[in-house]
């Protein structure tokens, strides 16, 4: 092999190393190289493994009563003290705190998704599919979601919380995606969905792959609204005794019972408190992160 | 026009040349002014420098390209730069020392010594007011009149800018007037208080060709009226050459040549104005010959060179060059001065810029693919031998103007195409040329949408759009595939420039995209290593290249070009031009070129399609055209685009359109030409009746030119 021959192939090895990174990869890349992002996403890993490794930890179960220590507080026995009732409060914050994080979390990303598939095809197509998916949403917008919500509670309990996840989602999509639907409207405009177009590629396609990354900011930055949204309507549900029913427990319920002995039993109130203001804290951090990271125009994180 | 200057020598009110204003002291002097942006190692100097004198009366002209300090400049003269804005030297008005003066000082100053016209007209003007009350406004800040006065003089000034029928349009929203009518309007709210200086930020950059000519003349006039002097910035190096005295040219923040007008046209002593002059496609001059670009992009105010910042682009640096920046140094006549440590050798040997342009110092055979040597106009057969690729016949496109919420009825009709016809050979170029307005978006979208026109016929590769199922579309929009005019717009932001160039090749079906990528990448005279960065990190020539590797990723037969270099700058855009006229050779490609610039289309197009109103007005070989231009339209249109030529410039004819296009929904009856037409009013009463009630087909005269005027007849613009 001459010299020439080994350059050649060198630089075509070069070449062909710079395969350009999937979109998924650089987001992910950039996403990771922020401070701020990678706080967010520990913070919500520890709240994750707090509420799903933790109960195994401690002694107690959340079903648990001790009837030698009411409303006690922390001690070495009972780590964060216990309830009126005898409960002890790290079994059951931790217990709510698996139910908030997961309704919270899916809620969230369901309730987004929805609301950019329906504002992005009502605005892509116009004409018929716009107004039937304009129907809908406004339909859904004057429905009174939390009575709704109270009424259908009785079907969420015995472990229905999907259907829970899935109704709560349904009342969270309908402001963005009218957003959506307008931002769609003027995007559709834009040269480059044009040059798709005229290039063959399928309605569906350019939606999926031009127009929702295209907003992919909103999306982030909504759906940790959205979070933050599902996790306090759960948590309001459940303080007017609705939602999550007994034995069970939410953050909800246990922060309503809790702020009634707040005062002088603060254990009671200010550990699933805490966690809730950590966890929502923990998802906006990560949302304004993941914003900057769908936004290449975005300063580069990290730098 | 020579005429109008003439007087105004005789009158004395403006000096002709600058030897006669070195007489009276400066208005307006600016000594070293610097202004920086942000601090530390990522300060921007944007500007570093700048040294002028403007004599009253003067028009001086600052010519840069985008980024080159120059809008920066007058706005640091103004005083509206933001406070993070650190600005040193100084800026005497009238002897007075303005920079760094009081908000209170500076506004007693502006307005009154001081005007400025801003590029964009319509965001000069608040949209809820009308155009008389804000110009009465301007009148009352700096002047003890009443409202009546005030408003009596917005009209008379709206008159003088000539805004017809001016008491009645007074009372108009900004959003009534067209896009020269409101510049007019700001030029009149800019001249309100006799102001001694006027400075003219890119005025015509956002306007027509013909109402650029309209509104140069304005200029010209509200000069005359009030013996301002003018700053006039642009990036047109033809509009200078018509309209001042003296030029600036700057590069990176500095200016780097100053001079009379002539003397820099014709005398060039730096590089870079040799290499703006080269890559100007010219009308005057017909195509064959590549045109010159300049290498490389202007480098980034934060990370300049430690020496000249022309030097990476220079072709013929020496290592001189690179260690220090020259200074503005006097070079031959008096008064011009130039920033080359080589300006006494070109000075001595006399170069021109295709000399210097020539001589670089790789020599042509080491210049990149973007930048053909030579250009080879491959052997072609005779155009009735060749394929048609695109067949045009007809095509109508009419918009319902609708109104009313509830019962939606049709009040009108927008006539946005109205049965234009033409075909496109392969390997030929057609430029379609027009104003704004003119349908020639709307012929291009019909085009691309393969879909039935509403009228007429569409036959791309010899298949009717009429009769296509999905599947026959799908395989014609393999090979007709479009460029856009914006090269950001058209790029989608969230991809890299890999995903970019892959799509047509995924929607299409081919698995591995990735060595057809890599070879585009190259072919458009990019590195294949730039692949995973994103459109915005690159600059707009190289964004317009990906734009065009894109749509050669299916090797295509027809590309659809809509404007494709209008958003770029001169140096770039030569560069772009020759790259798309280098691919037609060798990939055999066919364009439909759409543009508003008409020395752009001479360059790359073997036949033209001028459009008026949604008709076509001229079509014919480019050479006939231009040449001998048979239509009155197209003969004022040739005539108002300014050449990068002072002594041409000031010997030329022009024939000013008069008036706005009118609405596409209210076309004239017969020639729809005819309310604009010099011709028409030259014409007796039963001739001009013919074009009242008779409207004109295109008519075949000469081998291949046809023209749709009743009374036709050649005549010499350029």
């Amino acid at each position: 092999m001459t010299i020439s021959d080994e350059e050649l192939a060198e630089q075509r090895a070069g070449i062909d190393r710079i395969k350009a990174p999937s979109r998924l990869r650089v987001v992910a890349g950039r996403f990771s190289r922020s401070v701020q992002g990678r706080i967010g996403f520990a913070l919500l890993a520890l709240m994750f493994l707090l509420a799903f490794a933790g109960p195994h930890l401690g002694r107690w179960t959340y079903t648990d009563k001790d009837f030698m220590a009411f409303l006690q507080p922390p001690s070495a026995e009972h780590w964060w003290g216990t309830l009126q009732t005898g409960a002890d409060v790290y079994a059951v914050t931790l217990r709510g705190m698996q139910k908030s994080l997961i309704v919270g979390l899916l809620a969230a990303v369901i309730g987004t998704t929805l609301a950019a598939v329906v504002g992005a095809f009502a605005g892509y197509f116009m004409g018929w599919a716009d107004r039937s998916l304009t129907w809908i949403t406004d339909l859904m917008l004057v429905l009174p979601a939390f009575l709704i919500l109270a009424i259908m509670s009785p079907l969420f309990a015995e472990g229905q919380w999907p259907l829970f996840v899935l109704v709560l989602a349904l009342f969270l999509w309908m402001v963005t995606s009218k957003i959506v639907r307008s931002m769609t409207i003027s995007l559709k405009e834009r040269e480059f969905i044009q040059a798709a177009r005229f290039m063959g590629v399928s309605p569906v396609r350019i939606i999926f792959r031009h127009v929702i990354p295209n907003m992919s900011s909103l999306l982030a930055v909504d759906a940790t609204l959205n979070v933050s949204a599902a996790i306090l309507t759960e948590t309001s549900l459940s303080y007017f005794g609705f939602g999550i029913q007994p034995p069970d427990v939410s953050l909800g319920s246990l922060i309503a019972d809790g702020a009634k002995t707040a005062v002088y039993a603060p254990w009671t109130f200010w550990f699933c408190a805490g966690l809730l203001i950590v966890t929502v804290l923990a998802v906006n951090l990560v949302g304004d992160s993941l914003r900057d990271a769908f936004d290449p125009t975005a300063k580069r994180a990290g730098q | 026009m020579r005429e109008c200057d003439e007087r105004q020598a005789g009158t004395g009110a403006r000096p002709g040349a600058s030897g006669r204003a070195d007489l009276a002291d400066p208005v307006l002097e600016v000594t070293d002014l610097d202004v920086t942006f942000g601090s530390g190692p990522e300060a921007v100097r944007a500007v570093r420098g700048v040294s002028y004198a403007l004599r009253p009366g003067e028009v001086l002209g600052i010519v840069g390209e985008s980024g080159s300090g120059k809008s920066v400049t007058s706005l640091a003269v103004m005083g509206l730069l933001p406070p993070h804005a650190r600005v040193t030297g100084s800026v005497r008005l009238r002897g007075q020392e303005i920079l760094g003066a009081t908000e209170k000082t500076l506004t007693a100053f502006r307005g009154k010594t001081i005007s400025m016209v801003f590029q964009d007209p319509l965001s000069a003007l608040t949209p809820v007011y009308r155009v008389g009350d804000q110009i009465a406004e301007a009148v009352r800040i700096h002047q003890k009149v009443t409202g009546q006065q005030a408003a009596r003089r917005a009209v008379e000034l709206l008159d003088l800018v000539g805004i017809p029928n001016a008491a009645q349009r007074a009372k108009a929203f900004p959003h009534e007037f067209s896009g020269g009518m409101r510049q007019r309007a700001v030029i009149a709210m800019a001249i309100a208080n006799d102001p001694d200086v006027i400075l003219c930020d890119e005025p015509t950059t956002a306007l027509d060709v013909t109402i650029q000519a309209q509104v140069l003349e304005v200029l010209k006039r509200a000069q005359r009226e009030t013996g301002a002097a003018i700053v006039l910035i642009t990036h047109d190096l033809g509009v200078v050459a018509g309209s001042v005295d003296r030029v600036l040219v700057m590069y990176a923040g500095r200016p780097v040549e100053v001079g009379s007008v002539d003397d820099v046209y014709y005398r060039v002593r730096m590089p870079y104005t040799m290499g703006l002059l080269a890559s100007i496609p010219r009308l005057d001059r017909g195509g064959g010959q590549p045109l010159v670009p300049i290498e490389g992009n202007p480098p980034s105010p934060s990370a300049l060179p430690p020496g000249c910042p022309f030097e990476p682009r220079c072709p013929i640096a020496v290592p001189a060059c690179a260690e220090a920046e020259p200074a503005l140094e006097p070079v031959g006549s008096p008064g011009h001065l130039a920033a080359c440590v080589r300006a006494g050798e070109i000075e001595a040997e006399g170069w021109s810029p295709a000399q210097v342009y020539h001589a670089g110092t790789g020599g042509p055979d080491e210049r990149g693919p973007g930048t053909p040597p030579v250009h080879l106009r491959p052997v072609r057969l005779p155009r009735d031998e060749r394929d048609v690729v695109l067949e045009v016949k007809d095509l109508t496109k009419h918009h319902p103007l609708m109104k009313g919420a509830i019962f939606r009825r049709r009040i009108g009709t927008v006539h946005a195409v109205d049965g234009i016809s033409f075909d496109i050979r392969r390997m030929e170029t057609l430029g379609l040329v027009g104003e704004s307005g003119c349908g020639k978006t709307t012929t291009l979208m019909e085009i691309l949408e393969l879909t039935r026109p509403q009228h007429g016929t569409i036959a791309v590769l010899g298949h009717d759009t009429a009769g296509l199922n999905a599947r026959e579309r799908m395989a014609i929009r393999r090979d007709m595939q479009v460029v856009f005019q914006d090269p950001l717009a058209s790029l989608d932001p969230r991809m890299t420039v890999y995903d970019i160039v892959a799509e047509p090749l995924r929607t299409h079906g081919i698995r591995d995209p990735g060595p057809r990528i890599r070879e585009l990448i190259r072919l458009v005279g990019l590195d294949a290593a730039h692949a995973a960065r994103y459109p915005q990190d690159f600059s707009g020539g190289q964004r317009q290249r990906i734009g065009i590797a894109r749509a050669l990723a299916l090797e295509p037969r027809l590309l659809v070009l809509d404007e494709p270099v209008s958003a770029l700058d001169v140096s770039i855009q030569a560069g772009v031009i020759n790259l798309l006229e280098d691919l037609k050779n060798r990939l055999g490609l066919s364009y439909l070129f759409v543009a508003h610039d008409l020395a752009v289309v001479r360059h790359i197009a073997d036949r033209v399609a001028v459009m008026y109103l949604g008709k076509i007005a001229e079509i014919g070989q480019v050479g006939q055209v231009y040449d001998a231009p048979m239509h009155p339209y197209t003969q004022a249109l040739l005539s108002a685009i300014p050449l990068p030529d002072p002594g041409k410039e000031r010997s030329r004819r022009r024939i000013l359109l008069e008036g706005d296009l009118p609405s596409p929904a209210s076309p004239p009856s017969g020639c729809r030409f005819r309310t604009r037409c010099p011709k028409f009013k030259t014409l007796d009463e039963t001739d001009q009746a013919r074009c009242v009630n008779e409207e004109p087909r295109v008519r075949r005269l000469g081998e291949d030119h046809g023209v749709s005027c009743h009374f036709a007849e050649k005549l010499d613009v350029v």
